[in-house]
């Protein structure tokens, strides 16, 4: 039974934080906040592995823990694969009295580099194979524990490390989002959400969703890092909701393969959350019109899937 | 009473595996692995093995999900060879350093380009300093023995170390040979059941896989290196206990022949029952020749391997990988690395052959034992020989 955050979240958000406080995100990390309010959404019956990036590098160095849950983290590219083997593992042990029978979510977490690039073939494997499992994408939209280099799943006009702007190239990043929500609906998978901490009920919401269905669930975390993005530290909750209000990053589920948008108001233009971020200030008016037309023409792609 | 049939190589690995009630099974097929995997697969389809069989999308995905399944205290096997355990590489790497008991069967081949899908030892010899636990079988029997060894050693809680079974491809992995399958009840005695000590499990919550900055990574390093090196008394025992229960032996260093021989061959895996024919015929041409075979790659038994070659003039190593630029044969440099402080030790030959499943006949190894003896007495010009190359 899934609790409505969103109608009754003071009441029903618990104090328990299964994610410890005292690690080592910076100031403002949004990626910390939607860990911390994922994992009260899921409480303590999980299994979690977690690929490297921000997250692990900020909650794990040895002898330190920040996860007062069972966590395991290998390597970059295989979390997807590790989860499957953890699925797997219990699902034996039980059914042969190994271990007692108790219900167990094993949840994958990775970043937007472990997900869009180096581990999507082990994501696709494991979503095709059925696992029961949820897989979290934080997306900051770059590799930013290794400073800021772009990943697929950086936006178009993104000034990075590896995609700069330039005196030639000067856009910054020259290819547009990867749309890994997309990819994993195409695997036919119950349920497929996109999330952002800046919708702290609606998150929770769809981490638990994700959890109670049974097969494989891919939720979308929009995770906003000032440090990456180069905006205040203070800005992260509000830069994220305006990532959702200009139409740059949805809110929508896909369950069954039913489009539903969760927040649909009047989409505001882009610039205003485009002229706030360090890493879009190079962009000529021009570039921040082609990037309008394009948030427009996908939120129409997305709408009319939603009412289809 | 063990039943005793004729079996194919890579089928007696999946009976043991199926034997030891294994729980999970991730596996990539590749050849010449593909008949395990493929057995494996079968047997849980048909209720024969009560396992949860993981079809990954690659050798990395594979040994991957074994990671997981092990962390969780599942009983854990997988298969692979060639290029497969090359995409494994760096996962083997943290099999063993996160203590997880994985047993993995390699059917050997060798590495691209050109493309060979047949045998040779390049692949494991990539990943000799990854901190499995690795041993060769020289025939089928012992490749279905090894493989619950395997188990019952690595799961032990003195040892937690994954474990890697080597057979030859296509000449062990697709030979079928007589061999005694082993009964359930003995397996029952011999193989206790998995009892990991720190699962993942919410009851008991464990951080696995932190990582280790600059002032811990060196400690980390060095209890990993002596948890590896105590590993032996157990390998021993489980060898000890083996016999007790199916009566065959087995030891890190087995030798034929080689108590008085002047000049011993040295082999890995199947060849060795080759090897082992042209001792016979030089034997009785009235040449003192012995062959040693290395069982237990790692952990390497340098004590036995000392003793067993100590009073030998000459030390032929016939390696099937080439180390371009090196000093030898992988297995020539190290086993002259063991011996260069001896007072007592052979002149060490290194030979390479038998690559890409190219075929080394009796009359090969004679070759090998005049030209290490050539080799030995005069010299050569450079620091190994390639034989049977076509001019």
């Amino acid at each position: 039974m899934t609790q409505e955050f969103v109608k009754f979240g003071k009441r029903e958000i618990t104090t328990d934080e299964p994610f410890a406080s005292g690690h080592r995100g910076c100031i403002g990390c949004g990626e910390a906040l939607a860990v911390r309010l994922a994992m009260k959404a899921l409480g303590r019956d999980v299994a979690i592995a977690n690929a490297t990036g921000c997250i692990e590098i900020i909650s794990s160095p040895l002898p330190d823990t920040s996860w007062e849950v069972p966590w395991i983290h290998t390597l970059f590219e295989n979390t997807a694969a590790v989860a499957s083997g953890i699925e797997s593992g219990y699902k034996m042990l039980m059914k042969k009295g190994r271990i007692p029978q108790k219900h167990i979510d094993v949840i994958a977490i990775a970043g937007d580099g472990a997900t869009a690039d180096i581990g999507i073939q082990a994501l696709s494997g494991a979503l095709e194979r059925g696992h029961d499992f949820v897989y979290l994408c934080f997306d900051n939209e770059a590799y930013m524990n290794t400073g800021i280099q772009r990943s697929s799943s950086t936006p178009y006009g993104a000034s990075t490390t590896t995609a700069p702007a330039g005196k030639v190239i000067t856009v910054g990043q020259q290819t547009q989002k990867k749309n890994m929500p997309a990819i994993a609906v195409a695997h036919n998978i119950p349920y497929v959400a996109t999330a952002s901490p800046s919708y702290p009920f609606d998150l929770m919401e769809k981490v638990k969703k994700a959890a109670d269905v049974k097969g494989p669930a891919y939720v979308h975390i929009l995770s906003v890092c000032d440090t990456g993005w180069r905006i205040p530290t203070n800005m992260s909750v509000t830069i994220g909701r305006m990532a959702v209000q200009t139409g740059m990053f949805p809110l929508y589920e896909v369950e069954n393969g039913k489009y539903k948008l969760n927040v649909d108001k009047e989409l505001k233009p882009v610039e205003e959350y485009l002229k706030k971020q360090g890493r879009y200030r190079h962009l000529s008016d021009d570039e921040i019109q082609k990037i309008q037309e394009h948030v427009t023409q996908e939120y129409a792609k997305l709408k009319q899937l939603a009412t289809s | 009473m063990a039943k005793k049939v004729g079996m194919e190589g890579s089928l007696a690995v999946s009976e043991a595996v199926k034997l030891a009630n294994t729980d999970v099974v991730a596996a990539y097929p590749i050849t010449p692995q593909t008949h395990i995997v493929e057995s494996l697969a079968e047997m849980v389809a048909n209720g024969d093995l009560d396992a949860e069989y993981i079809p990954v999308e690659s050798e990395h995905s594979a040994m991957s999900a074994c990671l997981g399944s092990s962390a969780v205290g599942a009983r854990t096997f997988t298969a692979t060879a060639g290029q497969g355990l090359e995409l494994m590489h760096e996962v083997l790497y943290v099999a063993s350093s996160m203590r997880l008991p994985i047993v993995m069967a390699v059917a050997n081949r060798a590495l691209s380009s050109p493309l060979s899908v047949w045998g040779d030892h390049s692949d494991v010899m990539a990943v000799r300093d990854c901190g499995w636990i690795q041993v060769f079988a020289e025939n089928a029997q012992e490749a279905h023995d090894l493989v619950l060894w395997a188990f019952r050693v690595g799961e032990d809680t003195n040892v937690l170390f994954p474990v890697m079974v080597n057979i030859d491809g296509f000449n062990l992995s697709h030979v079928t040979e007589p061999l005694l399958l082993m009964e359930q009840a003995d397996v029952d005695k011999y193989l206790p059941v998995n009892k990991y000590p720190l699962p993942l499990h919410p009851d008991k919550p464990v951080t696995m896989g932190a990582f280790g900055p600059p002032f811990i990574y060196t400690e980390a390093k060095k209890a990993q290196e002596v948890a590896f090196q105590n590993t032996k008394e157990t390998i021993l025992k489980g060898w000890d206990e083996f016999e007790k229960v199916f009566g065959r032996r087995y030891s890190p260093i087995e030798t034929y022949q080689a108590d008085d021989a002047e000049t011993l061959l040295l082999t890995m895996g199947s060849l060795s029952e080759t090897a082992s024919l042209a001792v016979d015929n030089m034997r009785e041409q009235g040449k003192k020749v012995g062959l040693v075979k290395i069982r237990l790659w790692r952990p390497f038994p340098f004590e036995e391997f000392r003793k067993t070659v100590k009073n030998a003039n000459v030390l032929v190593v016939l390696d099937r990988c080439l180390s371009f630029g090196g000093p030898g044969g992988p297995v020539a440099s190290e086993v002259r690395s063991a011996l260069y402080d001896q007072a007592n030790r052979p002149k060490v030959v290194s030979l390479i052959g038998g690559l890409g499943g190219r075929d080394v006949t009796p009359q090969n190894f004679e070759y090998m034992v005049d030209r290490g003896l050539e080799i030995a007495e005069k010299g050569s010009d450079s620091e190994y020989e390639m034989i049977g190359v076509r001019k």
